[in-house]
């Protein structure tokens, strides 16, 4: 009998995820978000039979780093693009990856009513408070006093109203059976983070009805903080606009011990 | 087997072709004068397994075409004039990604909210793109319930041909105008040409991506473009279409499409009646415009008379087709009045005397 020495692997490379590097800034949270959804999509298996539709923003090129099916939305349409796609194919995995000026300003109603509409697609919510890609505009989710190339002095809730909870908007519909908040800045929430993943993903294969993770990611760039100090700004800033929690949970599923 | 004949309202017509020529994925905003439509579709396509939503807005409605064509659905969408403006981004972004899909446009009055009567003013609109960038889409203009039929098969085989989105440009007066019709037999989804570029999972392949966006640095989007190009000149080439009655002896043929075309039918026989040697020239396929077809004929007849329901759209590509081959008159109704046989009688004399009583000379 030859010799085996076992070997469990214990870390590597998603196939959900191709190995490009990605064009995202140092300390940038997509790059962990993309892992995540990578992570859950090769734990249930089902890379293979999912659709994913990117938001216009910092993540438009996702589909260079998904390594699964994917189609282009026009800001702010991916969950009227994933309701096309899935109504085409029920048996197939439908999520969107989106950012907060594409999720909850220009798609507003097309969040709104795809939640409401219960459509069975898993949203990803990419919330860091700015717009990334064109340079640092005020989002919707820019919280009250944050700067902002077109908010100088910050966000003034006279002239630009509050900052949007958009989470806690789509918690109101009956269609949504799922929405958490979590943040991207240390393993505790990162791991938290991937079990809301997880669990919205399963609320879609049981055809339970629209489920949403908020990420709460950094933005170092346009926050012209350095990486700790975007990490430590969400610890300690962001979350009192946006705690962090469970916001909606009827999917009766138990918690796992 | 084809149907029985039977009566029916033109947008129910369209809706029942559709799904007769395999269309199961419908998704609309509510505007008038087309409701009719998705009314029809919102019982019929649900019948057959299929789905109807009605959106949150055109631009939500699109998008959901948008998807459903990726995902390999035989999908159309429909509105009117304002609601169709709403959906040109989704129409770009279908041209860029050669996603096919077919838009009807029961054409109203404009610009803006205009009213509710049928009006033709969105020729432009529909034949130059009508989103952003370097696209055409093939139009299809219909006169009647009969050719509604006729062309919503043709739109959904164009459609997947060229892998572009087609419009269907009606108006208000046909898809409420009631008519005999007879139908083909309906044709299973499931026959139709397999999609080997479809989103529905990378099982046993590559994974896929369908996009517009070329940010490359080597030409990729220069190189888009012309790939475009070169499918919209074979479009041209091979998919004009037109119609022309009694042209041959003609010394006067007047130009017209859609429900104008029926009006000026009216006014050719009455015409041809009086001894007057008056043709039609009808353009089916708007665009690519039957450009050398029209050529002839007016090279021929030596005085060409334009009459549409807007102020003067379609003739500039009269303008186009005849430059100074003939003389060119003009005549146009805007604003959702419909005008009689009778209109057109008389700008017909007024373009025989050359008086320009009724219309204008076109001076190119």
């Amino acid at each position: 009998m030859s010799t085996q020495v076992a070997y469990k692997q214990v870390f590597g490379w998603p196939e959900s995820l191709k190995k490009n590097p990605t064009h995202y800034c140092p300390g940038c949270g997509h790059s962990i978000a993309h892992r995540l959804v990578a992570e859950c999509l090769d734990e249930l298996g089902i890379r293979e039979k999912t659709i994913g539709v990117p938001p216009v923003g910092c993540a438009v090129l996702a589909y260079n780093y998904f390594n699964f099916d994917m189609v282009e939305a026009p800001h702010g349409r991916a969950m009227a693009v994933a309701t096309g796609i899935k109504r085409v194919h029920p048996d197939k995995f439908v999520l969107t990856y989106q950012g907060d000026g594409d999720l909850a300003a220009i798609g507003t109603a097309e969040t709104i009513h795809a939640g409401n509409r219960g459509e069975r697609i898993s949203a990803i919510f990419i919330n860091n408070a700015i717009y990334g890609m064109t340079g640092g505009q005020m989002a919707p989710t820019t919280v009250l006093g944050q700067e902002a190339t077109t908010a100088p002095g910050g966000r003034d809730p006279r002239l630009h109203g509050s900052p949007i909870d958009i989470s806690r908007m789509l918690a109101v519909c009956d269609g949504v059976v799922y929405a958490e908040r979590c943040s991207l800045t240390s393993v505790k929430n990162i791991r938290k983070a991937k079990k809301a993943i997880m669990k919205s993903f399963r609320c879609q294969l049981d055809d339970l009805g629209f489920s949403i993770v908020e990420l709460l990611s950094p933005c170092p760039t346009n926050w012209k903080m350095p990486p700790k100090d975007a990490w430590a700004w969400i610890n300690n800033e962001m979350v009192k606009t946006y705690p962090l929690g469970v916001i909606k949970d009827i999917t009766g599923y138990e918690e796992a011990k | 087997m084809a149907s029985e004949k039977v009566l029916m309202r033109g947008s129910d017509v369209v809706g029942e072709a559709a799904v007769r020529a395999g269309c199961r994925y419908y998704f609309g905003y509510p505007i008038t004068p087309q409701n009719e439509l998705p009314e029809y579709l919102s019982k019929r396509i649900v019948e057959l397994g299929g789905t109807f939503i009605q959106g949150e807005s055109e631009i939500a409605s699109i998008n959901m075409v948008l998807g459903a064509s990726a995902a390999g659905g035989r999908v159309m969408t429909s509105s009117s004039s304002p609601g169709i403006a709403l959906k040109q981004e989704g129409i770009s972004y279908m041209a860029g990604m050669e996603l096919p899909a077919v838009v009807v446009n029961m054409m109203r009055g404009g610009p803006g909210l205009g009213n509710i009567a049928p009006s033709a003013a969105d020729y432009f609109q529909a034949t130059r793109g009508g989103g952003n960038g370097d696209y055409r889409t093939p139009v299809l203009a219909p006169t009647g319930c009969q050719e509604l039929v006729e062309m919503t098969f043709l739109a959904f085989d164009l459609a997947d041909k060229y892998r572009t989105p087609v419009m269907l440009l009606g108006d208000g007066l046909m898809g409420q105008v009631m008519e005999p019709v007879v139908f083909p037999d309906p044709l299973d989804p499931d026959s139709l040409p397999k999609k080997d570029w479809i989103l529905d999972g990378c099982e046993g392949r590559e994974p896929r991506t369908i996009f517009s966006m070329y940010l490359g640095q080597q030409g990729e989007l220069y190189q888009h473009n012309l790939r475009l190009q070169e499918k919209y000149d074979r479009i041209t080439e091979n998919e004009k279409r037109w119609e022309t009655i009694q042209t041959d002896d003609a010394d006067i043929v007047i130009v017209a499409y859609g429900t104008a075309a029926r009006i000026a039918e009216s006014a050719m026989e009455e015409l041809r009646s009086e001894g007057s040697a008056v043709g039609i020239f009808r353009p089916i396929t708007l665009w690519p415009f039957p450009l050398p077809a029209l050529r002839d004929v007016a090279t021929k007849a030596k005085k060409v008379a334009v009459f549409e329901l807007s102020l003067g759209q379609m003739v500039e590509d009269v303008i186009l087709s005849v430059g100074e081959r003939a003389e060119i008159y003009f005549y146009g109704i805007p604003g959702g009045l419909i005008p009689t046989p009778a209109d057109v009688v008389e700008f017909i004399h007024s373009a025989v005397r050359g008086d320009e009583k009724v219309g204008r000379r076109i001076e190119v």
